[in-house]
């Protein structure tokens, strides 16, 4: 092995530690819901590569609503799906959408895009 | 002096529940100047109070927009269908702007394959400067690297800070490595060369990848808009006006967002009905085919209920509004479908795990096939094999193929499943469907009609038969009974002519009587008339039991004391039923039957339909019951009702199908509906289902052998054995297709039409 070979190899070896610790394990986004005076849950979040936050807790048996503001044009986000609560919405770019949902079992349910790349979680205590 | 306040009202737009008022509120009562805001949901309007020193309506409306809603500047006209039209001009606009995007690229990539093309050709090399020749490649390649694949770099740079990586990820860091590789190749040669590597550009390969991939976008693009087709132009068959009847009896057209509940609507032939209600007066022929894919005209008479979009053919009619807006039978199936098209199915599961690790384990991969070509290629090679394979992986792998495979399908069937009135809950019940082995028939009203139609009519000897249906229909006309409707029916339906009937008496629990013609006519059970002191002839008592052999309900009729004939009555089998059950038997289903009735009945009707095995004297309450028996026996059931008691036995079932739009209770048991009272409707929905999982099934195949097979070929796992490795440009080709052929093999169900017997 010569000298390139070695910065290659552990180079590479590096990069790809780097990539599993950070899209693997490395800490989320977790934010609380809101709730208001109505006992509405509310939470805002920003659709931009991901979501943010993207971890998203609430309390069983309110009412929450998501705002999801999409900051991008990107077409991989323009559908949101949380099929737990048949939900598939178009996310217009640049425009808010206000999801309404009544979550009565605890629980983490994932919300995605159109293609299940984009990923976030609704966690309900 | 105290400061004038201005009072303005709003329309509110976009407010989906009440919760969603108090929002408004809040946001408005918080804007500097304002006094009191009061949102009403139902009539989506902010009536606020401020001070035109500190507010304006521009900033009354700003704070609405900071709430999330939207404030429309004239009259409200919140539907659905409009909300829809803007997505939809949205998505128009991102079309346009993606092919001009294409365009460009492929503009592009056509000049600058030929040029870096002549560095094959030795003659050609000569007399070119290479040096320029790579700084011209350079100048054509940044126009699409900025412009066409702009989108790839900032998508993958937003999902890399929010730690995703997207589809987007990969072609970014696969063409944006070929590129700066040539960049440095076309700026600093003298570095490449004095390590005997020799400086080569990959322009064309940058070029082209992102030509390809905007392609396969494109189509991609184009296929999705046609797998919501069906659900838009269910939508869009809702009517835009309604001809109401004022209350001074004038009529004027008004949009159909203004008419009310209780007003009363005219509808003339050729038009559409507005919204739902209860016919008042008139009679017409209506094509409800859009609601209930029932292809004949279904006859409407005074009391009959008529549905919004559906179509009126023959007569004129006017109609009380029963319903408007999302309680329309239209919404709720357009919510219906809707609602599916969101959930998931469980065969999604394993596509599901795959894309959520998908990405970052593609990049690992590509780095580790980088870093192996490094170390075993030979050395002067060493550099652009590596490069070129590490590209090709990140390409290739690209899954879209994987996340599209499921959600289309379901797509495609569930609208087209609306379009021959089956409403299909979630998509777990489609794919539920498609296991059933055994099918559970309730006999009365899934089988049978539900009500009772004369099936035999027979006059005693020396009767007239005319005369003598004229006389009992004149008698029957005025009875409320069941079976005296059936009576009646029978006679309209021979257009026999009306006569009246005179005194007419109903004699409780035995039948009725009345004078026709001026002579006593009865008509009821046997003890009718043997209370009235008339005996039977031999050959009239043979007829009745024949008749009660068949487990039908006997009516004896006499008229002017002497035994006329008796009229068989039962619930009559439907006309497509046996042929539903013949083909149900066909596709390896076993059709079992229950029923109530005794159990001379339930054979009579389970031979005429070609049914061995049978329940009868089932109690309501046994149903579900039943239905675990046939569980216990291993069999994965489908149950089929129409009632309020066949919920919980549909609720107890693998599926539930509910029959005939059903009753609201028996829908929300029922994983499908079926609009039409018609046992085809079953054939249609379990032949959808299999048809749409076997479509899910070659999908995921398609897509999980494409990824496992492409991605070691591009690695170069075939390279040291055939010699054989993956260009770049063929995998984003490759890469394009996939997705297409995955959205193609979808849109295929949008040509299932059931079977027609
Ligand atoms: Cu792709």
């Amino acid at each position: 092995m010569d000298t390139p070979e070695i910065i290659v190899t552990l180079a590479g070896l590096a990069l790809c530690g780097f990539v599993i610790w950070y899209f693997f394990f490395s800490a989320r986004q977790t934010a609380s819901a809101v709730s208001t005076i109505s006992g509405v849950q509310e939470v805002d979040i920003t659709v931009k590569g991901g979501y943010s936050p993207d971890v998203i807790e609430v309390e069983r048996g309110k009412p929450v609503q998501l705002s999801f503001y999409r900051d991008e044009e990107n077409s991989c986000s323009e559908e949101l799906l949380m099929p737990d609560f048949s939900i598939r919405r178009d996310l217009p770019a640049f425009k808010t959408t206000l999801v309404e949902l009544l979550p009565q079992q605890a629980g983490t349910f994932t919300f995605t895009c159109g293609m299940g790349m984009l990923r976030g979680s609704l966690v309900v205590k | 002096m105290e400061p004038t306040t201005k009072t303005e009202t709003l329309d509110i737009e976009g407010m989906t529940c009440a919760s969603c008022a108090s929002f408004v509120e809040k946001s408005l009562t918080r804007t500097p100047g304002v006094q009191r805001a009061v949102v009403n949901f139902a009539t989506e309007k902010a009536t606020v109070d401020y001070l035109p020193t500190q507010a304006s309506p521009a900033t009354l409306k700003e704070a609405v927009v900071q709430a999330g809603y939207g404030v429309t500047e004239r009259a409200p006209d919140t539907s659905a269908a409009d909300r829809q039209a803007e997505i939809d001009q949205q998505k128009a606009l991102a079309y346009v702007k993606l092919k001009r995007r294409f365009w460009v690229a492929t503009g592009l990539a056509v000049v600058i394959m030929p040029l870096s093309m002549l560095m094959l050709w030795p003659a050609m090399m000569a007399r070119v400067n290479m040096q320029w020749l790579n700084y011209g490649l350079l100048a054509l390649t940044l126009p699409v690297l900025l412009y066409s694949g702009r989108e790839f770099y900032t998508s993958a740079w937003n999902g890399f800070k929010h730690r995703a990586a997207n589809m987007d990820t990969l072609i970014a860091v696969g063409t944006g490595a070929a590129f700066l590789y040539s960049l440095a190749a076309t700026v600093v040669p003298g570095w490449f060369m004095r390590r005997g590597i020799m400086p080569e550009v990959y322009y064309d390969t940058t070029a082209t990848i992102i030509a390809l991939i905007l392609l396969g976008k494109l189509l991609e693009l184009r296929a999705k808009t046609q797998t919501s087709a069906a659900i838009k132009a269910l939508m869009g068959l809702q009517a835009k006006t309604a001809r109401v009847v004022r209350s001074d009896g004038q009529e004027v057209d008004v949009p159909i967002e203004q008419v009310k509940l209780e007003d009363v609507v005219v509808v003339r032939p050729g038009e559409k009905v507005a919204t739902d209600g209860l016919i008042l007066e008139g009679s017409s022929a209506v094509d409800e085919a859009m609601l209930t894919g029932e292809s004949l005209p279904v006859e409407k008479k005074a009391g009959d209920p008529v549905f919004g979009a559906t179509l009126n053919k023959t007569g004129s009619f006017r109609f009380r509004v029963t319903k408007v807006g999302a309680d329309t039978m239209l919404s709720q199936i357009v919510k219906l479908v809707e609602d599916a098209q969101g959930s998931r199915a469980p065969i999604q599961r394993l596509a599901d795990k795959v894309s959520a690790i998908f990405v970052p384990t593609v990049v690992v991969i590509a780095i580790l096939t980088f870093v192996l070509w490094f170390d075993l290629a030979p050395v002067e090679a060493r550099l652009p094999l590596a490069l070129v394979n590490f590209v090709a992986v990140l390409i290739i792998a690209c899954p879209c193929a994987l996340g599209l495979a499921t959600p289309t399908a379901i797509m495609v069937s569930t609208g087209k499943g609306a379009e021959h009135g089956v409403l299909i809950r979630n998509a777990e019940a489609l794919e539920k469907a498609h296991q059933v082995n055994t099918v559970l028939l309730d006999k009365t009203g899934t089988i049978t009609r539900g009500e009772p139609a004369v099936t035999d009519f027979v006059p005693a000897t020396g009767q007239d038969a005319g005369l003598l249906l004229q006389a009992v229909a004149a008698v029957e006309r005025q009875s409320e009974h069941p079976l005296a409707e059936a009576v009646v029916r029978y006679a309209d339906s021979r257009q026999t002519v009306m006569v009246s009937a005179s005194d007419f008496q109903a004699v409780e629990g035995k039948g009725a009587q009345a004078v026709v013609n001026s002579q006593p006519v009865l008509i009821g059970n046997f003890r009718l008339l043997e209370e009235a002191g008339i005996s039977l002839p031999p050959a009239v008592r043979q007829q009745a039991d024949e008749l009660l052999a068949q487990a039908k309900t006997v009516l004896y009729v006499a008229v002017a004391g002497q035994a006329a004939g008796v009229i068989g009555v039962a619930d009559t089998v439907r006309e497509t039923s046996a042929a539903a059950i013949k083909r149900l038997q066909s596709m390896g289903i076993e059709v079992v039957m229950m029923t109530g009735d005794n159990p001379q009945t339930a054979a009579q009707v389970a031979g005429q339909v070609g049914i061995t095995r049978y329940f009868a004297e089932v109690l309501p309450s046994g149903k579900a019951g039943k239905v675990k028996e046939l569980q216990a026996e291993g069999r994965t059931v489908a149950m089929v009702g129409d009632g309020i008691n066949d919920a919980p036995a549909l609720a107890q079932a693998d599926i539930g199908l509910a029959m005939g739009g059903g009753t609201d209770v028996a829908m929300e048991a029922a994983g499908i509906t079926l609009m039409r009272s018609d046992l085809q409707g079953v054939v249609t929905a379990i032949e959808l289902s299999r048809q749409t999982i076997r479509t899910i099934k070659q999908n995921l195949f398609f897509a999980f052998i494409y990824n496992t097979l492409g991605i070691p070929i591009a690695a170069g796992l075939l390279y040291p054995f055939f010699g054989i490795l993956l260009s770049p440009m063929l995998a984003a080709g490759a890469m394009a297709l996939s997705s297409v052929s995955v959205l193609t093999n979808s849109l295929r169900l949008r040509s299932f039409s059931p079977v027609k017997n």
